[in-house]
Formats: structure tokens, sequence, C-alpha cells
């Protein structure tokens, strides 16, 4: 049934429809929303969940740790600064292997103290083996948490998820949602089967140490599962695709690259901008392209590459910087073209909330023509 | 052994890593020095020194890390530090 819903709202819906056992998260701008309407439904007896209420991220997503290996569906929620403060957190979780889902409403990090939207935080635990799903309009963050918890929970996987979308741009956004019934989502997500899980009559220890004669296979192990993860989504995906007509079984998504001479890469919501623009552009007789990464980690190197085999020249627009270097996603682009001779030309943009607009995206199309890139695009020289 | 799913453990690890692995320094044990006190077996924090039938004092190269303390606290010096060569 379609709804008018703040994304923010609807993902706590879905949430509570994924029947979580135990929510820990600390409210921060602007993923709060979503947190708030959870506890509100565990106090209205709406959601049979223990809602934990902590001091601060750390011990919220700690909380999780315990809860999932205890054998619960858990979630959490949470962005910019309280993911940093989950930095060795997040590690744990996917090294223990335990199928967290935690939403990630983008923000920028301090300092300087900014609330507003880009994607540096959850990029900045690229290497932690989270999964990364970006959304690009509010249906889809909604619809990613369903997948996340079935290929999060895969035997195969066992392995946490962040679904990310870009803060205040969706997640405080009102737009048309079909949101799916219970029954609906009862019958896409079984309940939780853990691998193994806390028991008193049956000690366990989780995430035990390992000496140097193993400490290296365990990485190996679980960048292994990150990457088996590639085909456990598809599956996950085309499944939900068949079963409620929402096909997101891509790891990217292309857009109008039949015959792209530039083709853009971007990840979440300005992707919709940048389609916009690209129809435009197309009008105006330009060929134009766009290859949007919907999942990040597992990385789709082998989609890129590709993707990315024809056109002439490809912008990269990265809501990140990894300082000194490039942006996070054009350097892994630029990786998975290794050996290809097209120019890969990076733009840094949009960052702490800085409003990209259609016409930004025809500057950028016009720079990487002439060959100009690897820039943080729209500098604002006078304050320089 | 194969790794466990996130290093996932039941009791009794701590039987199965072999600690002795760490060391670089070997106590080795002089029985014609040792007075038999035990300071040695009391003193290791492995907990890894035990007393044989004639009540002289060894350790268990299995887990012992080769931390020195037996040899520092020992009154009679009958424990030497002699470095290995692996």
């Amino acid at each position: 049934m379609m709804e008018i819903m703040e994304g923010s709202h609807a993902i706590a819906e879905a949430v509570g429809k994924c029947r979580p056992q135990v929510v820990s998260a600390y409210p921060i701008t602007p993923q709060t929303h979503i947190v708030e309407a959870l506890a509100e439904m565990v106090a209205d007896c709406k959601l049979d969940a223990d809602y934990i209420t902590v001091e601060n991220e750390f011990s919220a997503l700690s909380a999780c740790v315990g809860a999932s290996a205890a054998g619960s569906r858990v979630y959490s929620a949470t962005t910019s600064q309280g993911l940093a403060l989950m930095f060795e957190v997040c590690f744990n979780a996917a090294g223990m292997r335990l199928p967290i889902v935690m939403s990630i409403a983008n923000r920028a990090l301090g300092a300087p103290l900014s609330i507003w939207n880009d994607q540096q935080d959850s990029i900045s635990l690229r290497d932690s083996g989270w999964l990364q799903f970006y959304a690009e309009d509010n249906q889809e963050a909604t619809d990613l948490h369903y997948l996340a918890y079935r290929v999060a929970e895969d035997h195969s996987v066992l392995l946490p998820v962040f679904v990310c979308f870009d803060g205040f741009i969706l997640s405080h956004t009102y737009e048309p949602i079909d949101m799916l019934s219970q029954e609906d989502v009862d019958r896409y997500l079984p309940k939780f089967t853990p691998y193994e899980r806390l028991d008193a009559a049956d000690p366990v220890s989780f995430g035990m140490y390992a000496t140097p004669e193993y400490y290296h296979e365990f990485r190996y192990e679980t960048d292994r599962a990150v990457k088996q993860a590639k085909n456990v989504y598809r599956k996950a995906a085309l499944e939900f695709a068949k079963m409620f007509g929402r096909d997101y079984s891509g790891l990217i998504e292309e857009y109008r690259m039949e015959d792209a001479e530039t083709a853009i890469v971007a990840m979440g919501s300005i992707c919709g901008t940048v389609k916009d623009a690209i129809d435009e552009m197309r009008e105006a007789g330009k060929k134009v392209g766009l290859v949007r990464i919907r999942v990040f980690r597992p990385f789709p190197s082998e989609e890129l590459a590709k993707a990315l085999a024809r056109p002439k020249r490809i912008a990269v627009l990265d809501k990140d910087v990894s300082l000194g270097a490039k942006g996070a996603v054009a350097i892994e682009v630029r990786d998975a073209l290794y050996g290809k001779t097209i120019p890969v030309l990076n733009y840094i943009l949009g960052l702490g909330g800085r409003d990209v607009r259609k016409r930004d995206i025809a500057a950028i199309v016009d720079l990487a023509e002439k060959g100009e890139g690897d820039m943080f695009y729209g500098l604002r020289k006078e304050v320089l | 052994m194969a790794l466990a799913v996130g290093c996932r453990a039941r009791p009794g690890r701590s039987r199965d890593n072999k600690t002795g692995s760490w060391r670089v320094f070997k106590p080795v044990f002089d029985h014609e020095k040792c007075s038999k006190c035990g300071m040695c077996k009391t003193l290791c924090p492995e907990g890894c020194i035990s007393e044989d039938a004639e009540g002289f004092f060894n350790p268990d190269y299995a887990y012992c890390k080769g931390c020195g303390i037996c040899s520092e606290e020992c009154p009679g010096e009958a424990i030497a530090m002699n470095q290995e060569e692996k």
C-alpha cells in the first residue's frame, strides 16, 4: 500500500516488520527519528523487542554484539560521530561474524562539526568487514533493510550490514512508500536461525584471541565471506523482485549507459539528480550515462569493469575523501579498471551538506570532456 | 585445527593453545642447586611448573612462555634462562 512517509519513519516501520528481538541505539541527528519511532513501537507493545537504552554508541553496538551472540535478531542505527565511536565494536562484530543490521543516515565527520550529509562516515569503515548497501531513494532505503537481514543471516555470509542513505536528503524527506505488509515480510524473511549462540548449558566464547599462526587465516576467511555475499545478495534480491516487483539484484545499476561517451559513477541520493541531469544532457545531444554503485561492500569490481568498458571517460563522484589520496570510490573504480587506458577522473563534491544541482553535474561532464578532474569540485575560491 | 567461524571457542582452549611457542628464553632447571622450596611453582603465572616424584620442579615447555619470573625469584639461582633457537 502506498503511503506518504518520512524516510526515517518508513525505515523504522520496515525494521519493526523484520521483528528484531533487541534494538539498542543512541539518538544522533539525522538518525534520531528512526530509533525514536522504534522506541515508541516497543513502548506501545506494537513490537515485541527489548529496547536497550545506553549511554553512547559504543555501548549501543556492544549491546547488539552481545544480543546477537545470544541468538537474537538485532538492530541499531547511527551516523557520523556515533559511528566513529563504534569503530572498535564494528571490527569486533564482523570478526565474530554477527549478522547485525544497522542503518546509517550518512553525515559528515567532525571537525569541523557538521550535522549535514556526505558519506565520509560509512566510507571510513570500509575495511571493517561490514557489508555496505547505498540507497538512492526512500523506497530503496526501506526495502534494503529486508534484504540486509536475509543476506547477513545467511550461514555462508554471517556478516553485519550497513544500510546507508543520505542524512536529511532521504532521512527527513517525505516520499510515497510502498510499505510491505507484515505477512509479506514474514514470507520473505524467515525467523533468525543463529549459526551458533551463547548458551550457559553449552558454553562457547566468540572472537577469542588468535596467535600469529591463525590470525592471518581468520582475516582471509572473513574477506572470503564478504566476497561470497555477492551471490547471496543477488539471489535474495531476485527473490524479493519476484515477490514484490522491485528489482535490486544488481550490485550496480546502469542508467542510459548503452552508448554513453561519458560515464558518471556515484552512490546514494545524488544519483537521482544525476539521472535528471543526464536526461537533459541527452536531449541536448550529449551521450552521458550513470553507473550507480548500490553495493559498495563487497565491491563490485567485475561488474564495474564490464559496465565501464566502452565509454571514453569516467567521472567518479565522491561524497567523501581519503585525505592525501582521492575519493574512496574513485580509487576503487580505478582499481577495477586496472590495465585499461580509459581515463578515470575524480570529483569530490557535496561534502558537509553542500548542495549538488543538475547544473553541477553538467559542469562536471564539461570538465571531464576537457580531461580536467581529480579535484574538489565547486570550491568557493573567495574563502580560501 | 580448523578455524571456527568468528573465532568461536569451547571452554578449555588454554590447554589447546600451546603458548610455549611464544618463548624466546628457556628456563633450564639445575637440580644440583635446587633446594625444592617450590617458589618457582608458586610464582609461575602460567601454572605450568609441577613437582615430580623426587620433589624436584620442572616446567612444561609446551606452555612455558619464558617470562623468567621463576629464574628471577629462585633463591638458589638454580634456574638459568637460555636463549632458544627454533
